[in-house]
């Protein structure tokens, strides 16, 4: 099999998008009937070139060779009719549609050839027990993955790129599908594998390319390098923002965490954030981080344990009793939890403040545009005006609106949640110091980021979650990113 | 600093919102000059406005309550229906008893109730908005139907006919009744900081609640302002017309929900106005004027009224592609 010529080569693809080079000459060479395993942190480019491989995007430069033709994928079902087909962390199922007709959705033969086929491909995968009529919407996680298969299968699919197949999977589920992709490639099938694990990687890997700031830095490593191998080559990229020096020590302890656990998502953790100080969660997507979040927000209600602000427990009420104990949370996912597209960013900060401004009812407009606007001077947010329409900002002066409606607010414990993502990199550096300079004033700040580099740069002590419990706690200062990669990667302690 | 601020403010977002209504003041603009042309002696006329305004009053007072429900990211289906409860509640003989400040009374509480039961089940009971209000129509005007037996309740008691018939200055009452409603609707909606949260809370549930916003209150809420709008436009037309029936304010849904969508009030909710939907009532109550004067089939003036929807759609489409 290793002398068999590639059945995909990509080479020298570069992608940039407005302000950022994604992929800056990556190298891809895969062998019919392989497994190979894309390995990268985040932000290393994996998930711009699975899009440029299915045909999601189009490379700037560089080629990409099938089977030893020269080939271009205009759009994604030019790269299904190559026989390339992706499956993505969220499965694009449709719920309410058959098994066999979301396998067939788009190239439909007639409902008994459907339904024939369906059994057919089913069974080559070791679940004839899925029976094609049912509802998609019905089967858990697992089967909806064997449909997604099948599903690539049915375009007689030579190459099938696997996007973190495994972290929604439990452990015995996890086994059948390595089960499957081990029948896949008996039969010559070839798979792209991208995961965070590399004992996943040891298990079925054959062999391993290595991403880093949108470049191939190894390419065709044996899947058992060793991992004192594997991790340096994906660490130490290069890092354009200057973190805030940590100044002074930490006041008493301002947010108590106390047994907390959500069931299905992490287990009783304990810890506490003092005033003053920044604490980092460092895991994968996945390992509990943000549900950790949400749950001390009461944004997700809480199976057990409790939270303490100022030894104060926030009254029942969920996330309106957060508020009011003087927690305030920038969410993950900015646009959809976080802002009023619609509206102005004045209207925007002063959204966790309202009630200040209301007198019998009535609401003080002006006092509110001053403070808003005083808020915007601050954090230097470009451009200043507080009435332009918060959708013509970019990701940072976004994010800064979202800072800048928790200090307007003026709160206690600061829970953020990738507060740099989709920000560029000349705003992070100014994010970051406003986050320190918060911290300066007394703020407890609790910090999640995929980004280990920003967790260590910016937290003062750090703890790593990993399948929803915390395995480990230290000082920043006395962790390195090989370590803390190393610990989320593989779950040992050093 | 804030003078630098406020000198750079304007021009984004100034221009888009003074544009936002003109598609339909030129609509309103254009069923004038059709109307002086067509109906010269008729039309143009002072008694005219004042019985467009007539026609505006019910219908204008159900769609202020609508636009908080929309701009709030809902939909009220059961506007018509509540109406009609309320008319029957009360116009019984029992009712009727108590005279017009009974009624009236009656038909507010009546307005209520069946706005908060809306609210609970939307807020609380998780439930989607447009089945429950498709639900509580039915059952609303069921119970209407089954109060009155489905007979006409004529209305006895003198003064309460007053609102429709008593004149101040040449206008009825109730105009002036319709004008308040609107009034208070617009400062509760733009200038209290309740209608701020309404705006917050339909633009994105998510994030008013993770800005500590209760969220659920305040849908329960704008229900209940829907049902109180739905009990005062009752009484309105009750006086009117001298009965309280269980087809009264039969389609006044799709009516106000019309007005409020060619108001240029997002269905997804987040934004709106209460001027622009008063604006659609008009242009709709102008229309249905034109076509009394020119005795033209009631058809005809659906017809009308469908295609104009259709332009100002289109027009408030294009508007906001090249703004």
């Amino acid at each position: 099999m290793r002398t068999s010529s590639p059945l995909l080569t990509m080479r020298g693809i570069v992608k940039t998008f407005p302000g950022v080079r994604a992929l800056d000459g990556v190298d891809l060479e895969v062998l019919p009937g392989e497994v190979h395993c894309l390995l990268g942190q985040n932000g290393a480019g994996k998930s711009t070139l699975i899009k440029v491989l299915s045909g999601a995007h189009r490379p700037d430069e560089g080629e990409i060779v099938l089977a030893g033709e020269p080939v271009r994928f205009p759009n994604p079902t030019a790269a299904t009719r190559h026989g390339i087909a992706t499956i993505y962390q969220e499965l694009d199922l449709v719920d309410g549609l058959s098994v066999a007709e979301n396998i067939f959705l788009g190239h439909e033969p007639g409902r008994r050839e459907a339904r024939h086929r369906t059994e057919q491909l089913l069974a080559r995968l070791g679940h004839a027990e899925i029976s094609p009529p049912t509802l998609v919407g019905r089967l858990s996680p697992a089967a909806k993955q064997v449909v997604s298969i099948a599903r690539a299968l049915s375009y007689d699919a030579r190459l099938i790129v696997m996007d973190e197949p495994s972290a929604a999977l439990a452990h015995d589920e996890v086994a059948n599908l390595f089960r499957i992709i081990g029948e896949l490639t008996a039969s010559g099938v070839s798979v792209v594998f991208i995961t965070h694990r590399l004992d996943e990687i040891r298990q079925i890997g054959d062999r391993i390319t290595v991403l880093k700031d949108g470049r191939t830095v190894a390419r065709g490593l044996p899947a058992d390098t060793a991992t004192t191998k594997i991790v340096p080559l994906m660490t130490g990229r290069s890092v354009d923002h200057v973190f805030p020096p940590r100044r002074g020590t930490p006041g008493k302890a301002v947010l108590r965490v106390d047994g907390l656990a959500l069931a299905g998502h992490f287990e009783p953790i304990s810890f506490e954030v003092r005033a003053g100080e920044i604490v980092g969660l460092a895991g994968l997507v996945g390992s509990g981080r943000s549900e950790i979040l949400e749950t001390i927000y009461g944004a997700r209600r809480r199976t057990a344990g409790r939270v303490l602000v100022d030894d104060v427990r926030p009254a029942r009420g969920g996330t309106r009793a957060a508020v009011a104990a003087g927690m305030g949370l920038a969410p993950e996912e900015r646009k959809s939890q976080g802002l009023l597209m619609l509206e102005s960013v004045a209207r925007n900060i002063s959204l966790a403040s309202l009630g200040r401004y209301s007198r019998y009812g009535w609401h003080d407009r002006r006092r509110e545009h001053a403070e808003a606007a005083e808020q915007i001077s601050a954090l230097d947010l470009r451009p200043p005006d507080p009435h332009r329409p918060i959708r013509t900002l970019s990701g940072g002066n976004q994010q800064k609106a979202i800072l800048g409606r928790w200090l307007l607010r003026g709160c206690r414990v600061l829970l953020l949640d990738e507060p740099t993502r989709g920000v560029d990199v000349g705003a992070r550096s100014e994010i970051y110091g406003q986050i320190r300079g918060l911290a300066e004033e007394g703020v407890a700040v609790l910090l999640v980021s995929s980004e280990i580099p920003e967790v260590l740069g910016l937290a003062d002590r750090v703890l790593v979650v990993r399948d929803g419990r915390v395995i480990a706690e230290h000082d920043a200062a006395e962790l390195d990113e090989h370590r803390v990669l190393d610990m989320i990667m593989e779950g040992s302690v050093l | 600093m804030r003078t630098i601020v406020k000198a750079s403010a304007a021009p984004v977002s100034l221009r888009a919102r003074d544009l936002r209504h003109v598609p339909l003041v030129v609509a309103l603009a254009v069923l004038f000059v059709l109307g002086t042309v067509m109906k010269p002696d008729t039309f143009p006329t002072t008694s005219n406005m004042v019985t467009i305004l007539t026609l505006a009053s019910e219908i204008g007072v159900v769609t202020v309550g609508m636009t908080f429900v929309i701009i709030g990211g809902g939909i009220d289906l059961s506007v018509g229906a509540i109406m009609a409860l309320s008319s029957i509640w009360a116009t019984t003989v029992a009712t009727q008893s108590y005279g017009w400040a009974g009624m009236a009374f009656a038909a507010i509480v009546v307005g209520l109730a069946c706005g908060l039961v809306n609210g609970l089940l939307i807020a609380y009971g998780g439930l989607v908005p447009f089945i429950v209000t498709l639900a509580s129509m039915v059952a609303a005007r069921g119970l209407a139907e089954q109060i009155s037996d489905r007979h006409s309740q004529i209305v006895t008691d003198a003064t309460f006919l007053k609102l429709a018939y008593n004149r101040v200055l040449g206008v009825p009452l109730l105009v002036y009744l319709f004008l308040a409603v609107v009034v208070a609707g617009w400062l509760v909606l733009n200038r209290t900081t309740f209608g701020r949260r309404t705006f917050a809370v339909g633009g994105n549930r998510e994030a008013a609640r993770l800005a500590g916003i209760d969220v659920r209150r305040h849908t329960l809420l704008l229900y209940v302002i829907s049902g109180l709008c739905c009990g005062i436009a009752a009484i309105m037309l009750t006086s009117q017309a001298n009965t309280g029936s269980s087809t009264h304010g039969t389609l006044y849904e799709l009516d106000a929900i019309a007005a409020v969508v060619i108001g240029g009030t997002l269905l997804t909710g987040g934004s709106g106005s209460i001027a622009g939907s008063i604006l659609g009532v008009l242009v709709f109550t102008t229309i249905q004027d034109l076509f009394i004067l020119a005795n033209l089939q009631q058809p005809i003036q659906e017809i009308a009224k469908g295609a104009i929807i259709a332009v100002v759609l289109l027009i408030q489409r294009w508007n906001r592609r090249t703004t």
